[in-house]
């Protein structure tokens, strides 16, 4: 049966029909994993002799078991962010022969496969090597590394339970990083410490190696209530089926003065208001509009003014960048419906435009207490909000015509909680990546003012040839018809 | 209205259709009938230039439609529920293609108003998204809304399927007024031969892509139909 469905989805995986054109992103994905295999590599190998140099006294084996709290909690939240449980379109297979408890198994056996359970093998193998070649007893070095992988895959079925409880709430990501900050407080302020608890119970079990039991059992106790869980969505009625909610109208007269475009603005305010999908990405905005909290409080950072100009980009342009990348697949489920209406196509994308536009006025709007932290921050900022609403909108939206794949609004596959993967962060690169690098080298080479000039010269000129820009971005998009609509026309 | 040469489409090798010269008189009522994969759905996909034609040119009021855009304002179409928009409650679909077509809402709501027999009191109002309506509900909202503005070409891909048989009869009633309107061109597929000869004065049979039954509608059309699909 697991060969079936393996057929399945290797069929599911080629037989779309434009998985050639992911494959450069794919390729990045790759790339970047291999940078992280690398990374776990090199601290595996190297983090005993590096311990042992900076802290000569103390033993390594201890340290590194004292430091696997704040392991847990980072592999917690990066699993919560870029894992997904495996998707399966289960709907044609609940009349068939199959035993609903094979498909839970199978589904949930895969989730053990993930790149995120093997990436720790890297740094826990090599480092265990090093530790009996240091002459640590061989058996204790294999109890720990055995106790890390448990808790490794305790790691991966504890992220889908989380992944399922804050699907429900509408604000997706808040619980893991109010239970992630939580436990890292009360750690940090040693009201309890979890990390000399859990390095306490790894040193316990490879002293005793009977309770190993403790980590296997709740392993086995996480994986029977991912069971449940599942098992319980795989009814028709509640996985496949949506839930009917009432139809709330919101009053969008506002957008009339926008003439032509108000229809197409309407349609996208109502379409981010009542998706899922896009409704998710909302909450995040405050962490976007938030993100210079995480750097301009340390003097260090403050210091580098080419990060203000980074900053800058990302924290008014983060509604863009999120709103942008899936330019026109938003509309994909009824794009030709909208084909074949009366209307010109730049205005529909030009009403686009204007919702980012005015995202990135207002969020830099909101981000103007950021002056606290001295005038040059709030000035970059300006830089780079004139920037994003001159340059990369148009990037975006020229990218957008390259988009090839179907957005799911309304009906999710039965396991995907999420609808964000690694892909959509790593398309935001280099919208940011070219502003940081152009405002770093003027920085350096002619000074801050300059530097500040040039951005927003760069995005004065956008937003002078705008009609321009679009008349070749709506060219493209015209010329992408055909293509779009088939694309947009299969599933997956 | 509409005239079509040399048309054809392939798709890696394989001719879906081919219809070397069809012309369709303004305001004729006209049917297409045939089978499973007889290229129903991809002639009205190369009328709306949703597919591209590997030959030939389909003109609609002299306009080609892969050329020129301006067809659109004088056409309205529902060919499937890709057609609908599923986070807009019925209104604000109908508002929103309204809005398109240069009618305001007062326009819509009046327009929207004779349906009511048809919306069995299911459709408006309902504080409902499109999504979560039935599949009948869905179609009876797009077909509808296909018809606002005026068109003077109408498309319709299987109207009669997954309607329950009191708005199938309902519908069939509209759309004889409908085709009354001497200034309104109508196309429809159908699987429904009864339904079909009732509203259309022309049926045309295709059959793997080929046209192989141009009929005027008479009294013997639907025995002559059902003779032709028994082999």
């Amino acid at each position: 049966m697991i060969k079936r469905f393996l057929n399945l989805e290797w069929k599911q995986f080629f037989r779309s029909s434009h998985w050639q054109k992911n494959i450069a992103i794919k390729i990045l994905m790759g790339l970047f994993g291999l940078y992280m295999v690398a990374m776990f590599l090199l601290m595996g190998t190297g983090m005993y002799f590096i311990i042992k140099k900076a802290l000569p006294e103390s033993d390594p084996f201890v340290v590194v078991t004292s430091f696997i709290f704040y392991w847990l909690l980072a592999d917690l939240m990066m699993r919560f962010f870029l894992q997904k449980l495996p998707v399966m379109s289960v709907k044609p297979l609940l009349t068939l022969p199959i035993k609903r408890n094979q498909v839970v198994n199978y589904v949930l056996g895969k989730s053990a496969t993930s790149f995120f359970n093997f990436l720790p093998l890297f740094a826990i193998i090599p480092f265990s090597i090093v530790l009996i070649r240091n002459d640590y007893d061989t058996s204790t070095v294999l109890i720990w590394a055995l106790t890390l992988i448990i808790i490794v895959l305790i790691n991966n079925f504890l992220n889908f339970i989380i992944e399922s409880l804050s699907a429900k709430t509408s604000l997706s990501f808040l619980p893991i990083i109010a239970i992630a900050g939580s436990l890292f407080a009360l750690n940090y302020f040693e009201i309890i410490s979890f990390s000399s608890m859990i390095s306490k119970g790894i040193m316990a079990i490879t002293a005793n190696p009977i309770l190993l039991a403790v980590p296997v059992l709740i392993l086995v106790g996480l994986y029977f209530y991912n069971f449940k869980i599942l098992k319980e969505s795989l009814y028709v009625d509640i996985s496949v089926k949506n839930k009917v909610e009432e139809a709330k109208t919101t009053d969008l007269s506002w957008t009339n003065r926008f003439g032509s475009l108000a229809p197409f603005m309407q349609l996208d305010l109502k379409l981010i208001m009542r998706n899922k999908r896009s409704k998710s990405t909302l909450p995040l905005m405050a962490i976007g509009l938030l993100y210079g909290l995480f750097f301009y409080p340390q003097p260090v950072y403050r210091d580098m003014e080419f990060m203000f100009a980074f900053i800058g980009i990302f924290s008014t342009g983060f509604f863009l960048i999120n709103f942008g990348q899936f330019i026109p697949a938003w509309d994909s489920g009824y794009y030709r419906m909208l084909m074949s209406q009366n209307f010109k196509y730049k205005q529909y994308l030009r009403s686009k435009f204007m919702l980012m536009g005015m995202s990135v006025v207002i969020l830099f709007v909101l981000g103007i207490p950021y002056i606290y932290f001295g005038w040059k921050i709030l000035l970059a900022h300006f830089a780079a909000a004139i920037y994003n609403i001159g340059v990369n909108s148009h990037v975006i939206m020229y990218g957008g015509s390259f988009n090839r794949k179907k957005i799911n609004l309304d009906q999710k596959a039965a396991f995907n909680y999420q609808g964000t993967g690694a892909v959509q962060w790593l398309i935001g690169i280099p919208l940011m990546l070219i502003p940081m690098g152009i405002f770093g080298l003027t920085n350096w080479l002619a000074g801050f003012e300059i530097a500040v000039a040039v951005l927003i010269g760069m995005g004065l000129i956008g937003i002078l040839f705008h009609q321009k820009l679009m008349d070749i971005i709506t060219a493209k998009y015209i010329a992408s018809k055909y293509k779009m609509i088939d694309a947009f026309s299969q599933e997956n | 209205m509409i005239q079509v040469k040399d048309i054809s489409k392939t798709y890696a090798g394989t001719t879906v259709l081919t219809i070397n010269d069809l012309d369709i008189p303004k305001g004729q009522s006209f049917g297409l009938v045939g089978n499973n994969g007889a290229g129903k759905t991809t002639f009205f996909n190369l009328l709306l230039d949703l597919i591209k034609p590997t030959t030939g040119r389909i003109e609609s009021n002299r306009i080609q439609v892969d050329k020129s855009e301006d067809w659109k304002s004088f056409t309205g179409s529902f060919i499937d529920e890709s057609f609908l928009i599923g986070y807009l409650t019925p209104e604000e679909y109908f508002y929103f293609i309204g809005d398109l077509r240069g009618q305001n809402k007062a326009d819509v709501d009046a327009f929207v108003k004779q349906f009511d027999d048809i919306f069995n009191g299911e459709i408006l109002g309902k504080k409902k998204y499109l999504r979560d309506l039935s599949k009948g509900n869905q179609k009876k909202a797009g077909i509808v809304a296909a018809l606002i503005g005026n068109p003077e070409v109408v498309i319709l891909d299987e109207p009669f399927a997954n309607l329950d048989p009191t708005t199938q009869i309902r519908l069939k009633q509209m759309l004889k007024t409908l085709v009354d309107n001497k200034d309104i061109t109508v196309l429809i597929s159908s699987h429904d031969l009864g339904h079909v000869t009732e509203v259309c004065e022309r049926i045309v049979v295709l059959d793997k892509g080929n046209v192989i039954k141009d009929i005027k509608t008479s009294e013997a059309t639907l025995k002559e139909l059902e003779a032709h699909f028994a082999l």
